[in-house]
């Protein structure tokens, strides 16, 4: 369990140094994880600029489709309804 | 030292926030506060002050841009009336939750409906749970020094919350009294250069990101309210601090509350902003029929004084608070239920009764004063009080 600050220990006024989202992982609501085809993509990258999460990892040698980033992404679906080629699909997370 | 001059309220409010010379500030008119904005941007307009002046298009954006400016660190400043302070109301909250040092100029009017321009506290006391600091003035000079002060009072490292500086509407806004002013460069070395506020000025200084007013659910928002709620708690003790230094160096002294023959005082009345000194004309003239009378003056309503109300008013027998608010509680004003609260404490405390009065700008007059001075006599006399609650100068 992470140790949460008591009052004296917070910085005065919820005035913090940017990108603390990055400390607060929310992959734990997904209850539909997106799985990619790769067989189906045309790598236009529709989904990484539909993600509201920045959670579709591009390669950044390529510019070409890498993975999910599944510390963030809350499986909202959006990448698979987007997606032209029909090419992320939504699974249930299994237990 | 200051020199004697003739000013009104607003007059008051303007030079003084030329004096302390803000970096911005950001107002809309209104009624009876407009001139305090007027005359300040004359002063912007002339080279006066180096203050950004913001004209904005509502007082909920005037807030908005105190709250960001004073984000950047800067020294931000503001002045409403009634609607216009209704209108900040979720900005308020923001200010004082972000922690935010802002200095607002109130000059207190009612609330509509029905509309009125006048004198009542109905819009300060609606904001008193907003967690600004509030300071009532009771005339022009404690108007001006209680803005000086506020600056101090605000940007204490223990303190740094808003703060509300209040005159009454009219009666004090608008009305000349001859009173000292400090020379400029008294002011500017008692308000010195505002103490640094760690991430604001690392955002500004170093050029690195801040989040402001990050989401804040079940695991810390209580976390955050009981660190303000400890500001708060600072500010009574700053207050008096900043009020000595004040007198120490200008020779007019401030505490939390003022009492006016309370010591060997029988009945008594309590009362804030400029009533208190129609109050005293009416406690002299019960004096000098051999009553004894007095008055305790409520100069600052937020923090809640609580320890000075009950060794106040802990000896006495009768004691009227009176409410320039109607709470609409169908029981009594708001400050009744607070002087209540505070006594309730004491093993031995006086009977409490309320009078709602003044409200809309309705005049009060020392025969007004002296009739509730003869509701407290009766009580005196009878032991017991025969009803809570007595509005004073209705038609009924």
């Amino acid at each position: 369990m992470e140790k949460k600050m008591t009052w004296k220990e917070l910085i005065v006024g919820d005035i913090l140094e940017g990108g603390t989202s990055l400390k607060f992982k929310t992959g734990n609501w997904r209850s539909k994880r997106p799985v990619h085809i790769p067989e189906k993509c045309i790598n236009c990258l529709i989904c990484w600029i539909s993600c509201p999460d920045d959670a579709i990892i591009v390669d950044k040698e390529n510019g070409k489709f890498l993975s999910f980033n599944y510390d963030y992404c809350k499986g909202c679906g959006i990448c698979a309804y987007e997606c032209p080629k029909k090419a992320i699909e939504m699974k249930e997370e299994t237990v | 030292m200051g020199i004697k001059v003739v000013k009104t309220g607003n007059e008051a409010f303007a030079e003084g926030m030329r004096q302390i010379n803000p970096d911005v500030v950001a107002a809309y008119p209104i009624t009876p506060q407009t001139e305090i904005v007027q005359i300040f941007s004359q002063f912007v307009a002339d080279g006066r002050v180096k203050t950004e002046f913001i004209q904005v298009e509502s007082e909920h954006s005037a807030m908005s841009a105190c709250i960001g400016a004073s984000c950047a660190g800067a020294r931000a400043m503001t002045g409403t009336s009634s609607q216009g302070l209704a209108y900040m109301w979720e900005m308020l909250y923001i200010a004082s939750g972000l922690r935010l040092p802002i200095i607002m100029a109130v000059v207190n009017r009612a609330l509509s409906s029905p509309i009125n321009i006048h004198c009542d506290h109905s819009d300060t006391f609606g904001a008193r749970d907003s967690g600004w600091i509030q300071i009532y003035s009771e005339n022009v000079q404690e108007t001006y020094d209680n803005l000086i002060q506020g600056v101090r009072i605000a940007e204490h490292p223990e303190v740094r919350l808003p703060c509300m500086i209040m005159t009454d509407g009219f009666i004090l806004s608008h009305c000349l009294e001859t009173m000292e002013m400090l020379t400029d460069e008294e002011v500017r070395e008692f308000v010195g250069e505002p103490p640094e506020r760690g991430n604001l000025i690392k955002a500004v200084v170093e050029n690195k990101p801040i989040t402001i007013g990050a989401l804040d659910l079940q695991d810390y928002y209580f976390e955050h309210k009981r660190q303000q709620a400890e500001g708060m708690k600072n500010a009574l003790k700053v207050i008096p601090e900043v009020g000595k230094e004040f007198g120490d160096k200008f020779g007019r002294y401030y505490g939390m509350v003022e009492n006016y023959k309370l010591d060997d005082a029988d009945i008594g009345v309590v009362v804030i902003g400029s009533t208190a000194g129609t109050a005293k004309e009416a406690v002299d003239k019960l004096r000098s029929r051999g009553i004894k009378a007095g008055l305790l003056k409520i100069r600052v309503f937020r923090p809640l004084p609580v320890v000075d109300i009950k060794e106040s008013l802990k000896n006495l027998k009768v004691v009227g608070v009176m409410d320039r608010v109607e709470g609409m509680n169908a029981f009594c004003g708001p400050l009744y239920s607070e002087i209540c609260a505070c006594l309730y404490e004491l093993e031995k405390r006086p009977i409490l009764t309320n009078f709602v009065y003044g409200l809309g700008g309705r005049d009060v007059k020392v025969e007004d004063i002296e009739l509730i001075f003869n509701e407290l006599l009766r009580v005196l006399e009878k032991g017991v009080k025969e009803y809570t609650l007595k509005y004073i100068g209705v038609r009924e």
